[in-house]
């Protein structure tokens, strides 16, 4: 026993193996292969496929599950569907019920479920069983309550269907419960389709719902390739996708699901931001970049792997980080005392020594740790490139592996000019001890999380989810339910997908002579009234087919000078609600003023009775008045995520808004998509109704005379689903509304792929815009604005 | 190994200090919640077990200070402490983990200035030092002249080590002229006696405090910070240690010297010492884990130890009754 003399002398912490004896057991039970998870049992696979799963730690074969292709997918979607009604139907607080025990069956199972995490993943047993697993559990018991409180807190809003689910394998059952609990307190449910890599805990889930006596039908997973994914995303049964994933996959996505009616989140990829300003606590931010890029080996979608320091302390800063990197222990997942476990797969591994191989040939300095790894496995050791340019390859792509990189900043400004140079923007971390620099940055910074002196803090009561490219859409707390509902009215009858014809030809039938002065509709672009870029003006015509005058033929260089300006006009995003709300109150008062015009120019471009017209320019007027009353109103929320934590979170405008109007209600419905955008602090470039748009444009008058800054409303006249598709295309612009034709729909979200902005089209069905709750309402405004989850713990 | 340990106990270089610098406080940025995590989520990224847990648990015996600071203390309860000093661990337990040969003991017997004399005779021969805390402890609220005077009568009596306490009042009126000008005198006064700088981090409260503080007791020449007396509200946490081993670091990049740590207070379980150890070893290194560079201020720890090691040997969970009373 002369070993403890040994050891006293070295000090080192030995091996600390956690047992997979149970595991291993099941997976023994299982050795004939596992099969998708349908209509609350196991079944094989309708063509008998089957596909490896390995242990990326050993390389080791694990299990066989299914592989699944379109007939597993009918059948999945076929029990959802056949599960939903009665599931939907019952009272929330049964389904809490069952969401409170999947929670707690999770949480019996904790330990078999972390290290099944940890050896389909690599990931260390003490992330696995200190982070994943207890946040899968407090997912189900955060989500138990909504379902509990869905009548009430989400009145007006029902569930949207059967729910596809995508999720990849960094975050196997957390993904998984991400997805599912929500999409099941809003009495959604689903098909779930875990990554190929990574399939057993969602499997290990399929028993536990089983166990839990979840309904048949609720909960369905199914295994295989990427492709099974695509399927669920093309089925007409599914209603709603949520993926999470890369960019690259979720880009395309959005294609095959584009015209389909379906609701869409996405949560992708990132190369988020960690800000190191000088007065910061240099020693916990050294620990900040550990638990950012060196956690769960660096494949994290929000890691923070673009480490950004004030020049002054970057030496020292750089020091720490060496030193603390030398600590790090590399090695076996299973130990308790590692800290970096394996890569997921030989593939990723690859993909990791290619970024750093780059970055060696970028002339950025690379550093690592000294010391071993194992032999077999797929490992990497930490890695740290220092003089790294913002042009640099590493600085750009997402690695998604233990690799920082780190460039230098000189003031607060260039920090925020340099973290949001960006294409993506899901998450940034602020280190410094000064609070009004820390706010400041959080403001300005184009990341749907912030993270102040934290990073890669995560709560069922917070939002998750991305700016830009990062994606759409939020999981956690009430904005994650939000994007399982959809309001109670929706859908209603298709429109036609005619529209009408615009010709630039002076018009067969003349105008009624009544001795006017002629009067010239312009586009409106950054307050002023111009000419169309084209030269082109088309006639506008009454029911019987006279000419009641001309509006410019918008083309696409319009539509860049409008979203130019529209840039320009930054600071209404800035203003005050207050301030927004007073510019408001005064169109109101100016429509207000002109109604009578406004009147008359509806009744003799649309024919409508004067009555009705009447009743469109009154309802559009209080549609003003009621969103300049939102104005300074549609406040944020404190979460409840931890003790001791603020976590804020605020709507934020999108930025630049593409809208492209209706037909019907020229007036009206031009108004109740544009004022909703503005009153949150969106500047927008619509287009009015093609054939009816000389309400719009009479309205830029009121615009003129009521304070509203140059470039806040753009207004460009023209076909609708020509300038539609030149905005949804625009990289510059965060998000676009379009009410038109289903074809037009399907074009805009098509289109939208590009910078993968957030749009919300109407599929073609029509919108009754004099309906309360419909034409205007809470949903518009979640619609303008994308939450930022602002984490700041505090304590002296 | 064992005489190795000894021959480098209170063997290292001292600190002289280096005078006040206080810019080396401005920039005193100290973010609690971030050091909550930190320790919060250490014990779950470090652990040790069987043979190395034995190994790690002897290794804490070593550091103990092993104190008695109470009114009732009496020669006889010295004593009776420094022969637990001695010989810490059962002969069939030395035997059993392979120490015979080189039974390993206690780094200190920690007492009041007036059973300085008692101790000293009972650990002759040893190798073990005497500390005596000194300088108006525990609150420090005498005046300097007797303090200082204190100290010179423990050094006088045959203490090795002084476990002075600083004035509290100085940090919380971030006065670091006075505080930096009573350390220092107080190091002259213990002469060739390692000083030991308590802090009493429960009277400091804030983190940032207890950064500074410890920078100034480092450059007024501390050869050890501490973080307790043990009467105070709060004693030794996990916090206040890795804020405290965070200015030794930057301590030793600044001017060489390695500076010892000694938590004291609230250290009764092997969980606890496992944990400081871990802190210690994350934070600083391997060469702090000796007992020239780290102590464990403790009473009831070393029973917890005994009773650990005993069921790593036997497999059997151990009764306090089969070993001896400190």
């Amino acid at each position: 026993m002369n070993q403890i003399a040994d050891i006293l002398a070295t000090m080192e912490y030995g091996p600390a193996p956690e047992s997979s004896e149970h595991v291993r057991a099941w997976l023994t039970r299982h050795a004939d292969g596992f099969g998708h998870f349908i209509g609350g049992a196991f079944v094989a696979p309708q063509d008998g496929g089957q596909f490896d799963v390995f242990n990326p730690a050993d390389g080791s074969l694990l299990g066989r599950v299914a592989l699944g292709g379109a007939a597993d997918a009918d059948a999945a979607v076929a029990a959802a569907r056949a599960a939903f009604p009665a599931w939907s139907a019952l009272p929330g607080e049964v389904r809490a019920r069952h969401l409170y025990a999947l929670a707690r069956h999770v949480q019996k199972r904790e330990r078999f479920l972390a290290v099944l995490e940890t050896m389909n993943n690599g990931k260390p047993i003490r992330e696995s069983r200190d982070i994943d697993i207890p946040l899968v559990a407090r997912h189900f018991y955060h989500h138990a309550g909504w379902a509990a409180l869905a009548a009430t807190e989400f009145a007006g809003w029902r569930a949207i269907g059967v729910c596809g689910q995508i999720i990849p394998w960094n975050f196997p059952l957390m993904m998984l419960a991400w997805k599912i609990a929500p999409a099941l307190a809003a009495g959604n449910t689903v098909v779930l389709k875990p990554a190929s890599l990574t399939p057993l805990s969602a499997l290990a889930f399929a028993e536990i719902c089983a166990e839990a006596g979840l309904p048949p039908g609720v909960v369905n997973i199914v295994t295989g390739p990427g492709a099974l994914g695509s399927t669920l995303c093309r089925h007409p049964g599914i209603d709603k996708i949520a993926f999470t994933g890369s960019t690259a996959v979720g880009r395309e996505l959005r294609r095959i699901t584009a015209g389909s009616g379906k609701k869409l989140s996405l949560e992708l990829g990132g190369k988020s931001p960690f800000i190191v300003f000088e007065d910061a606590d240099l020693d916990s931010a050294v620990e900040g970049v550990v638990d950012a890029i060196w956690f769960n080996q660096g494949q994290v979608c929000c890691a923070g792997s673009r480490l950004l320091v004030q020049e002054g302390v970057a030496p020292a800063l750089y020091d720490k980080l060496r030193a603390r990197m030398a600590t790090l222990r590399v090695g076996d997942p299973l130990d308790k005392a590692i800290d970096i476990g394996a890569i997921a797969s030989p593939g990723q591994l690859d993909t990791i020594h290619r970024y750093v191989e780059i970055g060696r040939r970028e002339s950025a300095q690379c550093w690592q740790a000294p010391g071993t790894l194992p032999n077999t496995g797929s490992y990497f050791p930490p890695t740290l490139f220092t003089d790294v340019e913002p042009a640099s390859t590493i600085a750009q792509e997402e690695i998604f592996g233990p690799v920082l990189a780190a460039m230098t900043f000189r003031t607060p400004d260039e920090a925020v000019a340099l973290a949001n140079n960006t294409r993506y923007g899901l998450a940034a971390s602020v280190w410094s001890e000064n609070i009004n620099l820390c706010l400041e940055a959080a403001a300005r910074l184009k990341a749907g999380v912030v993270w102040v002196n934290c990073t890669n803090m995560f709560d069922a009561a917070s939002g998750f989810g991305g700016y830009r490219e990062s994606g759409f859409g939020r999981e956690g707390g009430r904005e994650g339910m939000l994007e399982y509902l959809t309001p109670a009215w929706t859908p209603r009858a298709k429109l036609s997908d005619q529209h009408a014809t615009i010709n630039a030809a002076p018009a067969r039938h003349p105008a009624r002579s009544d001795a006017t002065l002629d009067r010239t509709a312009k586009q409106f672009i950054g307050g002023k009234q111009v000419r169309p870029d084209s030269g082109y003006s088309y006639s506008v015509l009454d029911v019987d087919g006279n000419s009641v005058g001309q509006a410019g033929l918008g083309n696409r260089k319009d539509i860049r000078n409008a979203v130019e300006a529209a840039h320009k006009a930054q600071g209404w995003s800035s203003m005050s609600g207050h301030a927004r709300a007073q510019v408001l109150y005064f169109v109101a008062e100016n429509l207000g003023a002109r109604s009578a015009d406004f009147v008359g120019r509806l009744c003799r471009m649309t024919g409508a009775p004067a009555e009705a017209a009447e009743a469109e320019v009154a309802a559009a007027l209080s549609r003003i008045i009621h969103y300049a009353a939102v104005a300074d109103k549609f406040d944020g929320r404190v979460h409840h995520t931890k003790a001791r934590h603020v976590t804020l979170a605020m709507p934020e405008p999108w930025g630049v808004m593409g809208i492209s109007c209706p037909d019907d209600a020229p007036l009206l419905g031009f108004v109740s998509l544009v004022l909703p955008a503005i009153a949150l602090g969106n500047r927008v470039v619509a287009t009015p109704s093609p054939a009816h748009p000389l309400a719009a444009t009479d309205f830029y008058q009121v615009l003129e005379t009521s304070d509203v800054p140059a470039g806040v409303v753009n207004i460009v006249t023209g076909e609708r689903d020509a300038l539609a598709k030149v905005l949804a295309e625009h990289d510059d612009v965060a998000a676009h509304w379009y009410v038109g034709s289903a074809s037009g729909s399907a074009a805009v979200e098509l289109a939208s792929a590009g910078n993968l902005k957030a749009t919300w089209v109407n599929n073609g069905r029509a919108i009754d815009w004099f309906a309360p709750g419909e034409g205007q309402g809470e949903v518009y405004l979640h619609r303008a604005t994308q939450i930022k989850n602002i984490w700041i713990p505090y304590g002296e | 190994m064992d005489t190795l340990v000894q021959g480098r106990q209170n063997a290292r270089p001292r600190n002289d200090g280096i005078p006040l610098a206080l810019d080396l406080l401005r920039g005193a940025a100290v973010n609690l919640s971030a050091v909550e995590r930190r320790v919060a989520s250490l014990p779950g990224r470090r652990t040790v077990k069987k043979e190395w847990q034995a190994a790690w648990l002897v290794k804490a015996l070593q550091l103990i200070d092993l104190t008695t600071l109470a009114g009732d203390d009496t020669p006889g309860r010295v004593h009776r402490l420094c022969a637990k000093a001695r010989r810490p661990l059962r002969a069939d337990l030395l035997d059993a983990l392979g120490l015979a040969a080189a039974p390993p003991h206690v780094a200190a017997v920690c007492v009041y200035p007036a059973m300085v004399t008692p101790a000293v005779h009972a650990l002759a021969g040893s190798g073990i030092p005497v500390a005596s805390v000194a300088a108006g402890f525990p609150a420090g609220q005498t005046k300097l002249a007797p303090r200082l005077e204190e100290i010179r009568l423990a050094v006088a009596d045959g203490a090795a080590e002084i476990d002075i306490v600083i004035s509290r009042t100085h940090v919380l009126t971030q006065d670091w002229r006075a505080l930096h000008d009573e350390v220092r005198a107080m190091r002259a006064a213990c002469g060739e006696a390692h000083l030991k700088a308590i802090l009493a981090t429960g009277d400091l409260r804030t983190l940032r405090n207890v950064h500074m503080a410890s920078m100034v007791a480092m450059m007024a020449g501390a050869d050890f910070i501490k973080t307790s007396t043990g009467k105070e509200d709060v004693n030794a946490t996990l916090p206040v240690s890795l804020v405290m081993l965070r200015a030794i670091r930057d301590y030793a990049a600044l001017t060489g010297i390695k500076v010892g740590f000694k938590p004291a207070g609230g250290l009764r379980t092997t969980k606890d010492a496992l944990n400081w150890l871990i802190l210690v070893k994350e934070e600083l290194g391997r060469d702090w884990l000796e007992p020239d560079l780290l102590r464990l201020g403790a009473s009831g720890l070393l029973g917890d130890i005994e009773r650990q090691l005993e069921h790593f040997v036997t497999g059997r969970y151990a009764a306090a009754s089969h070993h001896a009373l400190a």
